[in-house]
């Protein structure tokens, strides 16, 4: 494609600034929130500095004040927050104190933003050509009605959208998750601000196309030297894209520098455990600390120990009896088209796969691949179009009602979103002890005894039986998932995107706590993930999924190593972080 | 890119923090939806009102005698027609010479139970039909929302209108059926909307999972995840009762004129407004705030139940 920059030239009126003044100055930024329970201080004191053409990632949890530092930037704090001290510095001028219109200049002009979620960020019912020419009329960049339309396809071609001046008319639903993204970059792009802050710009996104968007937002903010500010909770993620990355925790900075030297050479003990929790991170590094004694306790979180206790079982998973297999299961859908039409979509397309004994099999694959479709017809929620299911010795096809529900017993699942899976009106303990009572087990004394030792198991205080999960968090909550799956005693559990809401260190000890219970209950997991990083560290064999078919299956090692499809080639290049040269 | 150099900046660590990931810290109080709603409302002052108002009109319903010795019927006297307050009549008398205050107070129970029972009907068929279309989907679906649509389309006063004006017998119980029997569409509705939403959350899944009956998670699960709207409905929906009852006993085509009522006595005050407006006033005041207490309530149980949906103060 050629595309024709139209060097602006922004020297008229204002002194050609110096280079190394620094473009935004945050000193002692304090931001505090006014909610029913009193002042929260969700940020208390953060300093950094942005050079002009500099890439700067602020790294942190949910809950680390990153999004609200961001956000401040521009002073756009959600109703009920405020700067409550210190100073933002935007070209040497101080913008905490301006007012609305002041700001409307600042935005987009001098800094553009790119929220985190694409599919909520553009208005559903304006086409998305309106939207992008409203920003750009909103920016001043350009004016009229021919000059302004004109702009518009040129930001959005910009952005890697082809055929721009079609694709204007067409409506947000009508693009994919990726494409939005680009339209919301355009937009942030639009009128060529010094500063472009990308809040988790592409964690709603499959990581293939996470790669291609970033890649993208790389090369158009180099070209104009725009400076970009990444806010994102992903460390392998940040080290990649950004020269100085910032690593937030409960509103402080707790390490800031060149991002290489931070994760190489980690100082701050919060640092230090979020690397060492960080899967992207440890795909990598079991070669680079192969052979060396892994330093840490057994209480720290360390995914390389985690990594390298599965390279010893590995041996163990041929001998194994086979627990699941699934032989050319099918499952199709019959979609609308037209009036009277439908056509079929195949959902999964015939795959066919084993798990032994004892071992996790990770079912990978970008989102519509099929895998969580899969999981559904493993776990009889659907009836398979054809194919069939063996469950330790029993045909799922062939069950009887009878015979099914007592299969179900042998098969529970863990979901993904910790904060959907739990019915929020039952307390705790009941949640737990349900599925012994759907399936008649022992009195109410000893399902009492029984939730307490699970509770115990998932590392939660015995009180909790009387709690509802409105007071647990996301892991805590995922805790209480695993418990009520693990109930029953069963043999299978399927694991659907069951980490993949979590934050890093929560990921880290929830993987610990599903790696210690198939070690000591001896588990067949089946793992439903898109997240290759983490299949590195708790997978023994992978499967991978493309358009319903399983494109490549192998032991976990095969795979990263030398994976044969060009598919599986491009999902492991996508990790984010996993180029790194990685010291200790 | 300069080579400009960028410090390595390390915060101090604070020997207190890390250690434990993902702490449980529970709070002192126990709290569950309903805790927090209940603790919600119990620092609002319009809650009391309300309730207070619900209160006194309940005990007038079930215990009118605690609030006038005054017969409603049986004591009146021509001779008192359209007269002023007295002694002992401290809202005055109607055009057949009857005590207002005590007519009131009587046909509080009227007004009450009609709306309670215009509420149960409403419930009792509503929340079935619109819980089984929305589970199960399909063709069940189809039918279910299809005679809902039916009775939608038909506005449920107009209906009432209707069924009221033939019917030989027009008792407390009559009304209430023709009321809820036309009224309950809307119900179904609200709750089809809410039962489609959660029956796709995971928890509903994983019970299905564990082995539970489709039915079994309806009721178990679903039905009391989908109740808020079902109950704020059905609070304001008591009220609307009400007031379609004194609307059609106002156009005498609701209770008989021997049960005590206020569309009733409204009806009757209509006729002498130019020289005793207040006996048309008293009964129309008694409405409007009875009514509004229950929308009132409905409101608040809604910002209770929902806080999202709050209004911003």
């Amino acid at each position: 494609m050629t595309e024709e920059i139209t060097v602006e030239t922004t020297t008229t009126g204002k002194p050609a600034a110096d280079p190394n003044a620094p473009l935004v100055e945050v000193d002692d930024l304090q931001i505090t929130f006014k909610t029913g329970t009193g002042d929260v201080h969700a940020v208390r004191g953060v300093s950094f500095d942005i050079h002009p053409g500099e890439t700067v990632a602020i790294v942190g949890e949910s809950g680390s004040g990153k999004s609200t530092t961001a956000t401040a930037l521009i002073k756009l704090l959600a109703g009920n927050g405020r700067i409550s001290g210190g100073s933002i510095k935007v070209e040497g001028t101080d913008i905490t104190r301006y007012d609305e219109s002041k700001m409307a200049a600042v935005r987009g002009g001098v800094i553009g933003y790119v929220p985190q979620d694409p599919m909520s960020n553009l208005n559903p019912v304006w086409s998305v050509g309106f939207q992008v020419r409203e920003a750009i009329r909103a920016n001043g960049v350009a004016t009229g009605k021919k000059n302004i339309e004109a702009k518009a396809i040129e930001v959005l071609q910009q952005a890697g959208l082809g055929d721009a001046e079609r694709r204007m008319k067409q409506f947000p639903h009508q693009f994919s998750g990726g494409m939005r993204q680009r339209v919301l970059i355009g937009i942030g792009l639009g009128a060529d601000p010094k500063l472009l802050i990308a809040d988790e710009p592409t964690s709603a996104l499959d990581v293939t196309v996470q790669k291609v968007i970033l890649d993208h937002l790389e090369s158009l903010t180099r070209e104009k030297n725009t400076a970009m500010l990444f806010i994102t909770h992903d460390l392998g993620l940040a080290a990649e894209r950004a020269s100085k990355l910032i690593v937030m925790s409960k509103g402080l900075i707790v390490e800031a520098g060149p991002s290489l030297e931070i994760l190489q050479n980690p100082q701050h003990p919060y640092t230090k455990r979020l690397i060492a929790a960080a899967p992207s991170l440890a795909s990598r590094r079991i070669h680079s600390t192969a052979g060396l004694p892994v330093a840490e306790g057994a209480d720290e979180l360390d995914m390389a120990a985690l990594a390298e206790r599965h390279e010893d079982t590995e041996a163990a998973v041929e001998a194994a009896p086979v627990m699941i297999s699934v032989k050319d299961l099918r499952k199709t859908y019959s979609i609308r088209r037209g009036s009277f039409k439908s056509e079929p979509l195949h959902a999964v397309d015939g795959i066919s796969f084993d798990i032994h004994k004892g071992t996790t099999l990770a079912l990978v694959g970008e989102s519509g691949s099929g895998k969580s479709t899969a999981a559904r017809l493993v776990l009889g929620l659907e009836p398979p179009s054809g194919g069939d299911i063996t469950v330790g010795g029993q045909s799922m096809a062939k069950a009887s009602a009878k015979q099914l529900f007592d299969l179900r017993r042998r098969m529970q699942v863990v979901f993904q979103d910790p904060y959907a899976s739990l019915d929020p009106q039952r307390s705790i303990g009941a949640i737990i002890a349900e599925p012994l009572k759907v399936h008649k087990v022992g009195d109410r004394a000893s399902r009492h005894a029984r939730v307490e030792e699970l509770l115990e198991q998932v590392a939660l205080p015995a009180e909790l039986a009387h709690r509802y999960p409105n007071e647990l968090s996301g892991g805590q909550r995922q805790r209480v998932a695993i418990a009520r799956a693990l109930a029953l005693k069963p043999e299978v559990v399927v694991l659907d995107e069951a980490v993949s809401a979590l934050d890093v260190l929560v990921q880290a000890q929830i993987l610990q706590l599903l790696a210690d219970l198939q070690e000591e209950l001896g588990l067949t997991y089946l793992f439903i993930t898109h997240d290759l990083a983490v299949v590195r560290v708790v997978a023994d064999s992978v499967a991978v999924m493309e358009r319903g078919k399983i494109v490549e299956a192998g032991s976990t090692d095969d795979i990263f190593e030398n994976a044969q499809q060009e598919y599986t080639q491009r999902l492991l290049d996508a990790i984010p972080g996993a180029g790194i040269e990685f010291g200790n | 890119m300069s080579d400009r150099i960028t410090e390595h900046y390390v915060a101090p660590s604070d020997p207190n923090e890390g250690g434990e990931v993902d702490k449980v810290r529970l709070s002192d109080r126990k709290s569950n939806l309903w805790l927090d709603a209940w603790r919600d409302l119990r620092r609002r002052p319009l809650f009391y009102i309300a309730i207070a108002i619900v209160a006194v009109v309940s005990l007038a319903a079930l215990f009118p005698s605690l609030f006038t010795d005054t017969l409603p019927n049986n004591d009146c006297q021509l001779a008192n027609s359209n007269g002023a307050p007295t002694e002992g009549h401290p809202l005055g008398f109607t055009r057949q010479g009857c005590d207002v205050y005590a007519r009131i107070v009587y046909g509080a129970s009227t007004s009450l139970s009609v709306g309670l029972l215009v509420v149960l009907i409403t419930a009792v068929i509503g929340i079935p039909m619109g819980a089984l279309a929305a589970f199960y989907g399909g063709w069940i679906d189809s039918v279910l929302s299809r005679v809902g649509d039916i009775f939608f389309a038909i506005p449920y006063f107009l209906a009432a209108v209707v069924v009221m004006s033939v019917m030989p017998q027009r008792n407390v119980l009559v009304i209430s059926l023709a009321i809820g029997g036309f009224a309950w569409a809307s119900l179904a509705r609200i709750l089809r909307a809410e039962v489609l939403q959660v029956k796709n959350l995971e928890y509903v899944m994983a019970s299905e999972a564990m082995g539970r009956s489709k039915f079994s998670t309806l009721v178990r699960h679903v039905l009391p995840n989908s109740l808020t709207p079902v109950i704020v409905y059905l609070t304001i929906a008591l009220g609307a009762a009400i007031t379609a009852e004194a609307t059609l006993s106002f156009l005498g085509i609701g209770l008989g004129s021997s049960t005590m009522s206020w569309g009733n006595d409204i009806a009757q005050a209509q006729s002498s407004i130019r020289v005793a407006p207040m006996a048309l006033f008293w009964p129309s005041l008694a409405l409007t705030v009875t009514v509004l207490a229950f929308i009132i309530l409905g409101e608040l149980i809604r910002d209770a139940l929902d806080p999202k949906a709050r209004a911003r103060r």
